[in-house]
């Protein structure tokens, strides 16, 4: 099998409103797929299912061969939250290693997670004390610590400084390359061309599912923001604007 | 529970209180300054012949009721943030299991509620000259009883709150009725019948009878440990409900 994550049917309700409408995707091991979607779109919802803490009402998620949420899968799965869930009062060290020692892992690569984010210089700062885009670096660095075999990032480079951003995608694509699978979540359409797949999402239904490049031919565009616009056009061709 | 993953939680929760130097200041201090208030509200007052001062009487029971009060208030607050903040969704993706969090607290916060103990307890041996008939590490063993009996209440309580001021307002709902109805204003034997079946559910009752059992008393009675076993089990039983509302999925 080489699909780190298969959902199939998924029907979310949060609030007594349906927030996803039977979902049907699959993401390959060893690849960087994004899933893009408006703010609202059912984005965090699904990534919630993915790692296993989400109610859902209907069909199956299948990760890394094991049910979603399964006890089996805790050392195998990283997940960073949309807002930075660090310990504000503990520095950025501190964090890292006590997520560290969570998945049975020494100090030293608890470090070096951190210095792969780029907070090295910050690692005795309290978190409390950093930037937002410092603290959801420093919640990155406790995601990736455990070296999990799937990462769900929800919206990791949001407010870091273009540079940064750059190494992030590129230290994304390495972790890929060694065979992880990252499932990373944006809103910002300049990130979808970085991804090896994509996943476009809106009010809970999955628009597309394929390559950047297939996605384009699809669309006959070349800017990915004009073939997502065409998408989603298509998909709803009985809708006149927001429903 | 994994004992790898529960002491780095204990260190880790203790280390989050140590970088808040303004609350641990306020821990130790506060309770000292309460019972010498206390000392010196009573020093003029006359002692009946035979019985204990008032302020040996009320200064025995603060020093069980600080821990009870100040660790349910840092818990609701500690796990509520941990709830907000995202950190606790972000814990139940990990192998660390509910009993390692819950746990925990009761283990972190249980200690720096005996360190509390023990310094409320020195101030009021030494400097106050409290009495008691049996020893003062009885009472100290109590007082950090009461502590993880609070840490359970407060893991429990922060489950029904969503808000910092809805996790405040559960204080004197807990705290209130088992502070009045305890023993200390009036005895347990001369209330309403009514107020002593509230009183005999609630379980600080007991604390304060195995308090006033080390008061009078210059070895440990058997009404000492039935009343010590009793707490214990009602912060066991709270623990095991606070695990209940711990859910992984959430809608």
């Amino acid at each position: 099998m080489d699909n780190a994550i298969a959902v199939r049917g998924l029907v979310v309700n949060r609030g007594g409103r349906r927030v996803l409408h039977g979902i049907d995707a699959t993401v390959p091991r060893g690849s960087v797929t994004g899933l893009l979607g408006p703010s609202g779109s059912g984005k965090t919802t699904l990534m919630r299912a993915v790692v296993g803490v989400q109610v859902i009402a209907a069909g199956t998620v299948t990760v890394l061969g094991a049910s979603a949420g399964s006890p089996l899968l805790r050392h195998r799965v990283g997940y960073l939250t949309q807002a930075p869930s660090v310990y504000a009062d503990l520095t950025v060290r501190e964090n890292a290693r006590y997520f560290a020692a969570l998945h049975g892992r020494a100090h030293a690569e608890a470090d070096r997670a951190v210095a792969d984010v780029g907070l090295a210089s910050a690692a005795g700062q309290l978190v409390g004390t950093l930037s937002g885009g410092q603290r959801s670096r420093a919640s990155l660095a406790c995601a990736l610590v455990g070296e999990p075999e799937l990462i769900v990032l929800d919206e990791p480079t949001v407010g870091q400084d273009p540079v940064l951003r750059a190494e992030l995608w590129a230290r994304f694509h390495a972790l890929a390359a060694t065979g992880t699978t990252l499932l990373v979540s944006s809103h910002v359409m300049d990130e979808a061309a970085r991804c090896d797949r994509l996943l476009l999402i809106r009010e809970g239904r999955l628009i597309a599912d394929d390559t950047p490049a297939a996605i384009r031919a699809t669309a006959g565009v070349d800017d990915l923001d004009e073939a997502f616009l065409r998408l989603i056009k298509a998909s709803q061709p009985d809708q006149s604007g927001e429903a | 529970m994994n004992p790898r993953i529960l002491s780095a939680t204990v260190a880790r929760i203790l280390r989050q209180l140590r970088h808040d130097r303004r609350t641990v200041a306020l821990l130790v201090a506060v309770p000292s300054v309460l019972l010498t208030l206390v000392y010196y509200m009573y020093v003029d007052q006359p002692t009946p012949p035979g019985q204990p001062s008032a302020f040996d009487r009320i200064a025995l029971v603060m020093l069980g009721f600080f821990p009870f009060i100040i660790m349910f208030l840092v818990t609701s607050i500690a796990m509520l943030r941990e709830r907000t903040t995202g950190t606790l969704e972000r814990l139940l993706t990990t192998p660390l299991a509910r009993t390692d969090l819950l746990f925990g607290y009761g283990i972190a916060f249980g200690l720096a509620g005996a360190v509390q103990a023990v310094i409320a307890s020195a101030v009021a041996y030494w400097l106050l000259g409290l009495e008691t008939a049996g020893s003062s590490a009885l009472v100290i063993m109590i007082a950090a009883l009461n502590a993880v009996l609070a840490v359970a209440l407060g893991l429990l309580c922060s489950a029904f709150a969503r808000t910092e001021f809805q996790a405040v307002q559960f204080m004197p709902v807990v705290v209130a009725p088992q502070l009045l109805l305890c023993g200390l204003f009036v005895p347990r034997g001369e209330m309403a019948g009514w107020l002593q079946v509230i009183s005999d559910v609630l379980p600080l009752s007991y604390a304060v009878e195995a308090l006033q059992e080390v008061g009078a008393h210059t070895e440990p009675t058997g009404t000492m440990w039935r009343d010590v076993a009793i707490v214990a089990a009602a912060a066991v039983l709270a623990l095991v409900l606070a695990a209940a509302t711990l859910r992984r999925r959430s809608g």
